[in-house]
């Protein structure tokens, strides 16, 4: 028996997982952040029913923040693709004005959580696929595949259901949902890889180019637009920038580099020092802050 | 390269498997720089304070880390250059047995802590046991705290003469024993000074090097189909992953359990055309005729498949709530989820000693040799000869909950040929419940039976008329209602076994196949009670028993405490 190179492997197991879901689960999305994780996610749906398009809807959460040339990356792939694509906004928040600089982590909560709970409440999906990788944050590399929520979306991490080879039990009981993590197992450094292999299209903010920045509580922010004011102090620089994760573009730091090919991308990535999520402002909080959100209804 | 390893690393409480990882994880500068900040950050938070607590790095639950111990499963990832790993890292408390056996079947190798001091401990058994039940092939124990006992070869001696003697008793397939300290970092990453007597490989270079793909080889192609793909009128694919061996275009493949040929018409590796397509690959397969192939349905060649619906397994329980005997399940084997029903506990068999011990119900980590019956016939093989159709999972109907994890010992359960303390006489078999014992389990509260002991009567011999909750009289006829078949009892003695049907009143009492006195003292009774029983049809109403047969006459239940074994 040949033995399946380290990608196929994982390519092989997310597949499996991403038809599991298909054939067993009443109403399912997979969940869309434009991010590389998702175009990676995105392609795997794509390849697992080829010949047919991928039997579920695609769901992006939009606080409305993000940078705009993921908006339009968004609009083309869902196009050239010809997939269902999904926008929830949470209006309520929209009215209220929520906005990154005023509202701190109550901001996350209502324009991310909240409109994620809002959304699968509204269509009724029983299961939603996300991007999650357990290399990224301890809580995380705890949590199973198929991972269970109660009717108020919340984890419960001390009493998951075991996760027996790969028989994932799929059976909820009503208002209860799954989110289920194909690309669990994938590095950071799997994801470069695979995106270089496979040739998916992801975001031009990844790869480095001259774009204008500010300098703000030791992170670097792009100023995507004129909606982010600028403090005492600051000024907007052109330098060469670019992101190891997209968001929210007030909340998302970028790293100065040269890197403009995928080649230079991983070359950064495997001698990185900083695990990517340090330019999330969120996570470093305090011990625990991902969990704590994940158990209150975070995906 | 040797591709992807995924290992598992179990442990007792204190046997440092966090703290060996961790250090590997250091030492090989794996740790990204802030993962590094956060570690001595915890370290001078948490109560254990000074040094880096490696085991911080593993720890990543918040009760985990106040309590300073493992609960549940936790994957850490790295790359040398030799290799790419996933470590599942396990807890080691007997409670968290079922997070064990979750890392365990996720696993191809296990790494299995000793205490150098304590050597193999009733913890490292039951470690070694699940990993095996699993479907583990590959073992390496790690004989850690080598510092704290002087570095003694002597004292390494003796411990791998005791793994020796585990492995031989578990059967252990491949095993490699190496000396460590991971709070010094002996022999994990680089070769240690203080043990020069070790001259083989330290621990990471033996990960990094071994093939584990050698002793996964099964016989034949099949694949359990996960889904029909079917964009329009003209395609219609069957998806799901090959489990072994190898398919090709123009292949002659059989459908089971339909039991139709026919030929590979087309095959997708994902989404590019391929004319062959081996072991793991995620496939689409095209067929040159219709067939009846839906979810749950197995395509094959070059082997013979098994399509059962009774059949044993080694289980282990994983319910808070304990395990009903006779209560109905989904069960998850391969693609297929189906209803079946578990009938029936051989034995337990200790976790820790692995003695079999009859009982008739199962908690939560315990370990049992079960039969089960599904709704219907499904493809279905032996855990060791084709592991994905051996591996099954049982899901509560109410809660939902993964109740059950379990491997399939025998796929076909044959109850004419597996009957125990069956009556025979030529061709005439019948079961022998006449000999099940009956108990009220106090502590539990619920009533549970014992199976007797395989056992064969056939005429002439002497039968136990008394057993500890039943008494017969020593003349009685037996009527079999599930076999068909009549027994008579005569001073204790069996005299004949006849068709039920050629059955006559013989002025001696009559019981039911299951120790139940029947209501007939004539001859026209049993005319009766034949006339309204082929009226019944293949399922007996419980009209039919409450009328015609009864429980207390000859027999009785007997109380028993917690711990009862025989």
């Amino acid at each position: 028996m040949s033995q399946l190179s380290h990608l196929d492997a994982l390519e092989a197991e997310a597949i499996y997982i991403i038809r599991e879901v298909a054939a067993e689960c009443e109403k399912p999305v997979m969940l869309y952040s434009i991010g590389k994780d998702s175009s990676v996610m995105l392609h795997l749906a794509m390849k697992a029913f080829y010949p047919e398009k991928p039997p579920f809807p695609f769901l992006h959460v939009n606080t409305t923040w993000k940078f705009k040339e993921m908006i339009k990356f968004r609009d083309e792939t869902a196009k050239k693709l010809g997939i269902n694509m999904i926008e929830y906004i949470n209006e309520d928040g929209v009215k209220r004005g929520i906005n990154p600089f005023d509202y701190g982590s109550q901001y996350t909560d209502i324009m991310k959580t909240q409109a994620l709970k809002q959304a699968l409440n509204k269509y009724g999906f029983t299961a939603a696929f996300g991007g999650g990788r357990r290399d990224e944050e301890k809580s995380r590399a705890k949590e199973r595949i198929f991972s269970f929520r109660n009717e108020n979306h919340a984890w419960d991490p001390k009493n998951q259901r075991p996760e027996m080879w790969k028989l994932y039990n799929s059976k909820i009981n009503k208002g209860e949902s799954i989110r289920v993590f194909p690309i669990s197992n994938w590095t950071e450094t799997d994801i470069w890889e695979y995106i270089k292999r496979e040739n998916i299209d992801i975001v031009p903010l990844y790869f480095a180019a001259k774009r204008p920045v500010i300098e703000r509580d030791g992170q670097i922010i792009m100023v995507d637009d004129d909606r982010l004011k600028l403090r005492p102090g600051e000024k907007i620089e052109y330098k060469n920038v670019r992101f190891r994760t997209l968001g929210c573009y007030p909340l998302t730091g970028g790293i100065e580099s040269n890197a403009t090919t995928l080649d230079e991308i991983i070359d950064e990535t495997l001698s990185a020092v900083e695990s990517e999520r340090t330019t999330r402002v969120i996570d470093n909080e305090a011990a625990g802050s991902m969990e704590r959100r994940k158990r209150e209804g975070y995906f | 390269m040797s591709g992807l390893l995924k290992f598992i690393t179990c442990g007792s409480v204190d046997d440092g498997k966090s703290t060996l990882i961790g250090h590997i994880l250091y030492d090989s500068k794996l740790l990204y720089a802030d993962q590094e900040k956060a570690l001595e950050l915890d370290s001078k938070v948490g109560s254990r304070g000074g040094a880096i607590d490696y085991s911080l790095l593993l720890d990543g639950l918040m009760a985990e880390r106040e309590q300073g111990i493992t609960i549940d499963v936790a994957y850490r990832y790295f790359t040398t250059e030799k290799r790419s790993f996933i470590v599942a890292d396990t807890p080691g408390h007997e409670e968290y047995t079922r997070n064990m056996a979750v890392g365990a079947s996720f696993a191809d190798l296990a790494v299995i802590l000793v205490d150098a001091k304590q050597g193999v401990l009733v913890q490292t058994r039951r470690h070694a046991r699940i990993c095996a039940l699993m479907g583990i092939r590959y073992f390496v124990f790690a004989v850690n705290k080598m510092d704290l006992v002087d570095y003694s070869e002597e004292r390494f001696k003796e411990i791998v003469a005791q793994i020796q003697e585990l492995s031989e008793e578990l059967h252990l397939a491949s095993v490699k024993i190496i000396p460590v300290s991971a709070t010094e970092g002996d022999n994990v990453t680089t070769h240690s000074d203080n043990m020069p007597w070790y001259t083989q490989e330290p621990l990471l270079a033996y990960l990094e090097n071994i093939d584990v793909s050698e002793k996964k080889q099964e016989e034949g192609f099949y694949m359990p189909v996960q889904r029909v793909c079917r964009p329009d009128h003209t395609f219609r694919g069957f998806q799901g992953q090959i489990e072994s061996g190898a398919v090709s275009v123009g292949d002659t493949i059989v459908t089971l359990p339909s039991n139709e040929h026919a030929k590979v018409k087309s095959i997708l590796v994902g989404d590019k055309d391929a004319q062959t397509a081996d072991a793991g690959r995620p496939v689409t397969i095209q067929l040159d005729k219709e067939v009846d192939v839906s979810r749950g349905c197995v395509l094959a060649k070059d082997t013979k498949l098994p399509v059962s619906k009774k059949f044993t397994a080694t289980i282990l329980w994983m319910d808070d709530e304990e395990l009903t005997v006779g209560k109905d399940y989904l069960v998850k084997l391969g693609t297929r989820t189906i209803p079946g029903i578990l009938k029936n506990i051989q034995y337990k068999i200790d976790v820790n000693t692995g003695e079999f011990i009859p009982v008739g119900r199962l908690r939560k980590n315990e370990i049992a040799v079960c039969d089960l019956v599904l709704q219907e016939e499904i493809v279905i093989d032996a855990f060791a000869k084709h592991k994905t159709l051996g591996e099954l999972i049982l899901i509560d109907r109410i809660s939902n909950m993964t109740s059950a994890c379990g491997v399939v010992e025998n796929p076909t359960l044959d109850e004419t040929k597996d009957l125990k303390c069956a009556f025979a006489h030529g061709n005439l078999k019948a079961n022998g419940d006449i000999f099940e014992e009956y108990y009220y389990d106090l502590e539990a509260m619920n009533v549970f039976k014992v199976q007797p002991s395989d056992k064969t009567y056939t005429i002439g011999d002497v039968i136990p008329v008394k057993g500890e909750t039943y008494q017969y009289p020593d003349s009685f006829d037996v009527v079999v209602l599930r076999e068909q078949v009549a027994v008579s009892i005569r001073d204790q003695k069996v005299t004949a076994i006849i068709p039920l049907a050629d059955f006559a009143y013989n002025d001696v009492p009559v019981i039911n196949g299951r120790g139940f006195a029947v209501h007939v003292t004539s001859a026209a009774d049993v005319d009766a009670f034949k006339k309204e029983l082929s009226a019944e049809g293949r399922e007996i109403s419980e009209n039919f028993f409450n009328k015609w047969v009864d429980f207390e006459t000859y027999r009785r239940i007997v109380f028993k405490d917690e711990h009862w074994t025989e």
